[in-house]
């Protein structure tokens, strides 16, 4: 075999894996990606039910009812808000006031079906996307977020 | 004192690096070697420097020295010591660590380095020291971790309670062990396109380094997803969370290179692709380093979000990267071509697998960095999840698995398919075997007929490695023992590790498609079946340790008549930060894990909402990746490595190889 054969042969294969690849890439792109909402872009933009999305929020206060282990309440970006219901364990960081971006679909009966609620690791966190949403409302306030304030000095 | 000492020692590394980037380099384009022999004692200065500064920082740690703002926000007096001393659970810590680890390396090369030829080894070391410089000015000018706050607070804000486990607590080390070990490639590829050469000799020198990264690499990541399944509740092992991947895509083309360099060792092919990959490898090491430090990623590893932090490594990641590559534009062409070989050959069979996990690797990337690109260009914001992951990825293995057994069945040069699959019918038989009984148990839909053939494919794979270690070492033969001694190591390696991937794989597909979850309220006294095992809840009861409470729900275990044992999941919450965490009780069989998690408490009547899991064959996770770390290690204790390593043949020329 040629040097040039072998050539032909590692760039056919490489081609190859290049189409298989975006081949693949683009089928799973398709359906699997996953759109950030706030609760006044749901309003907006009014998803067709049964379409997977985020959304991202506060959980308002007074809003969480817990029945055995069906769990509704309210994301909010302090203009609009979307009731949300769940079944499973919530996480050890959910808390009423406090940001939380949950995964679903919206329900024929306008409530949001959670399959994934998630409320990150540290309570002084809040999601990016929730934190963006709020500012995008204008309900953003930056001494909430700077939980940790300290003077270093040098040493 | 000592925290002085340790940021003197700090500071005084910067320089040490950077001469040990500069005089080397031009020691070795002038020739000269007083120039040259700079490198060793400024590697080892470099690592006393930088272990001083460790040991600084743990001490502080350890004395709780809250003077200390980096100890002030990560530690706290009531925690463990085994906690405390690791110093990585924080940003500035684990940068430490990350240098530390660096300049270990970079020490080890000149200490056992004296094979190599004195202008590569310059070389390597040269831009060892340049990574070093870099890294260790990004800790000193933007995260220092000796800063102090004046006056001391009494008590410190306690280490995030999740990172309180000891999976966790190994994780970074090992990781980063993997990630500063790919350096050791790339400095060796930088040299390599410096010098205009490369041949079978580099190649070997390169190996042992691109093996142990891979190694720990690989147990690094193993103990990260155990820690996610054992701390976080939620009964999964792996979310295809960018963070994740970030440890992931160094991985898969470090696992490429691990298997290219063999072709550049025996045949000398494939040359400037393995350059390539050594360059990529590293280059998606500080990818990864980028998207967890810069606060980029929402996760638990975004310790801080300081946009200077992101914008340094950033910044260290274009140098690297485009330096690299640059380089290897003007050299790579000048690099000799090697051994012609047939696309059915054992070299042929280690493209295969370059090309998929290449492939996979960028397809691993493409989804990590979508959403990044589509939040920057304004597209709205997305989310790739593990359902995109798992479609593109698990077609992209399927094969490679397929191939990884029969690839070592084919000679050099020229394979002869037919009669490797002749060897291979065996194990085409078990896996059918093990296909048709799982195709026939749960192949009513589609689900279930994937799960059966990812068991057969786990099965093929896990059998052809079998016949390949009997065929080369005949245990049943007479003299078994002396010639399995005197097989190469590296051989018995490949067979452990390639096992341990069949073991993985049939771990993932079966927890994957059979896992069971149940979500209930029970009262005390009440009861579940989950696959044959009854769960009797006997209510939860307060405990206290050493710096949290906790309450502690008691399971009952029982299968048939026959009670097992008792399970403790507790619900804690941490003095400080007062924060509330989940600790899931796991009952371990060879064949599953019943994982018990419970919630909040339900009325007055002392319920709570439990969650149970059933988890077929999870164990087997973490069997497989601890034979693939110990194949690592079994190929790299392998004697060629460390000592029989070549000197450059005489006949190969001063000067680089011509163009071709």
């Amino acid at each position: 075999m040629t040097r040039k054969r072998r050539r032909l042969y590692f760039i056919a294969l490489g081609l190859f894996g290049l189409f298989a690849g975006t081949g693949l890439v683009l089928s799973a792109f398709q359906d699997n990606l996953v759109f950030f909402f706030s609760p006044t872009e749901m309003a907006a933009k009014k998803p067709s039910t049964g379409q997977r999305i985020r959304i991202g929020g506060l959980v308002e206060n007074g809003s969480v009812n817990k029945n055995g282990e069906t769990v509704t309440f309210t994301v909010t970006d302090m203009t609009s808000s979307l009731p949300v219901r769940y079944t499973g364990l919530l996480p050890d960081l959910f808390k009423e006031g406090t940001g939380v971006v949950v995964e679903g679909h919206l329900g024929t009966d306008g409530v949001f079906a959670a399959s994934e609620v998630l409320a990150k690791h540290d309570e002084n966190y809040m999601p990016k996307e929730v934190a963006d949403a709020l500012k995008k409302s204008g309900r953003w306030q930056e001494t909430a977020a700077k939980a940790k304030t300290i003077a270093p000095t040098a040493p | 004192m000592l925290t002085e000492l340790g940021q003197f020692a700090l500071a005084l590394a910067l320089p040490v690096a950077l001469i040990q980037a500069l005089v080397p380099l031009i020691g070795a384009a002038r020739n000269a070697p007083a120039w040259m022999a700079v490198a060793r004692p400024a590697a080892f200065a470099q690592l006393g420097l930088i272990g001083l500064a460790f040991a600084a920082l743990m001490h502080a740690f350890i004395v709780n020295d809250f003077s200390v703002v980096a100890v002030f926000e990560n530690s706290h007096t009531a925690e463990p010591l085994f906690y405390k001393m690791g110093i990585w659970g924080n940003h500035e810590g684990s940068m430490v660590l990350w240098i530390a680890i660096l300049a270990a390396f970079g020490a080890a090369v000149a200490a056992f380095g004296d094979n190599l030829p004195p202008t590569l080894k310059a070389r390597v070391l040269a831009v060892q020291g340049m990574i070093g410089a870099a890294f260790i000015a990004f800790i000193l000018f933007t995260s220092n971790p000796f800063t102090r706050i004046d006056p001391a607070p009494l008590q410190g804000n306690g280490l995030n309670p999740i990172l309180q486990h000891p999976g966790f607590t190994m994780h970074p080390p090992m990781l980063y062990l993997g990630y500063v070990g790919f350096s050791m490639a790339f400095s060796f590829a930088v040299a390599a396109l410096i010098e205009g050469r490369v041949d079978a000799a580099w190649a070997r020198w390169v190996r042992p380094w691109t093996l142990a990264a891979w190694t720990f690499l690989t147990l690094g990541i193993g103990l990260g997803s155990w820690w996610a399944y054992t701390i976080l509740g939620w009964g999964g092992w792996w979310a295809w969370d960018p963070v994740e991947n970030a440890s992931f895509m160094p991985w898969l083309t470090g696992t490429a290179l691990l298997h290219s360099a063999i072709v550049v060792e025996k045949r000398e092919a494939l040359k400037s692709w393995t350059i390539l990959l050594a360059i990529v490898t590293f280059s998606l090491s500080l990818l990864g380093t980028f998207l967890v430090r810069s606060g980029i990623l929402t996760s638990v590893h975004a310790f801080a979000s300081d946009p200077t932090r992101g914008v340094f490594v950033l910044a260290i990641l274009t140098v690297a990267i485009g330096g690299a590559l640059i380089l290897y534009a003007i050299r790579a062409p000048r690099l000799e071509g090697g051994g012609l070989f047939a696309p059915l050959s054992r070299e042929g069979a280690l493209l295969l697998n370059n090309l998929f996990l290449a492939t996979a690797a960028m397809t691993v990337l493409l989804g990590t960095l979508y959403p990044l690109f589509a939040d920057a260009l304004d597209l709205g914001k997305i989310t790739v999840g593990a359902p995109y992951f798992n479609r593109v990825f698990v077609p992209l293995m399927v094969p490679l698995a397929a191939a990884a057994a029969i690839g070592p069945l084919l000679a050099w040069k020229r394979g002869d398919l037919s009669a490797a699959m002749t060897r291979l019918l065996a194990a085409g038989g078990i896996a059918l075997t093990v296909l048709a009984v799982f195709a026939a148990l749960n192949g009513a839909d589609l689900h279930g007929l994937a799960a059966a053939g990812g068991l057969g494919l786990a099965a093929w794979l896990g059998g052809a490695s079998v016949t390949e270690w009997c065929a080369r070492n005949r245990p049943f033969a007479s003299g078994a023992l002396a010639r399995i001694a005197h097989v190469p190591r590296a051989a018995h390696g490949m067979t452990l590790a390639h096992f341990g991937l069949a073991v993985v794989i049939a771990g993932v597909t079966a927890s994957s498609a059979w896992k069971q979850e149940y979500i209930q309220t029970l009262a005390p006294g009440e009861s579940i079946v989950v696959a044959g095992y009854t769960l009797r809840f006997d209510g939860a009861t307060p405990v206290r340790g050493p710096n949290y409470d906790a309450m502690r729900g008691q399971f009952v275990i029982t299968k048939g008549t026959r009670e097992i044992t008792t399970l403790g999941p507790e619900r804690r919450t941490y003095v400080q930060p007062q924060q509330t965490t989940t600790m899931p009780a796991l009952l371990t069989t060879p064949l599953a894990d019943l994982y018990t998690v419970i919630g909040d408490p339900q009325g007055e009547n002392g319920a709570f909402v439990t969650r149970v899991y059933y988890q077929p064959l999870v164990p087997w996770i973490w069997a497989g990746v601890i034979l693939m770390f110990l194949g690592g290690l079994t190929s790299l204790s392998d004697r060629r490595l460390r000592i029989g390593t070549p000197r450059r043949a005489a006949s190969v020329g001063a000067q680089p190889a011509a163009a071709e």
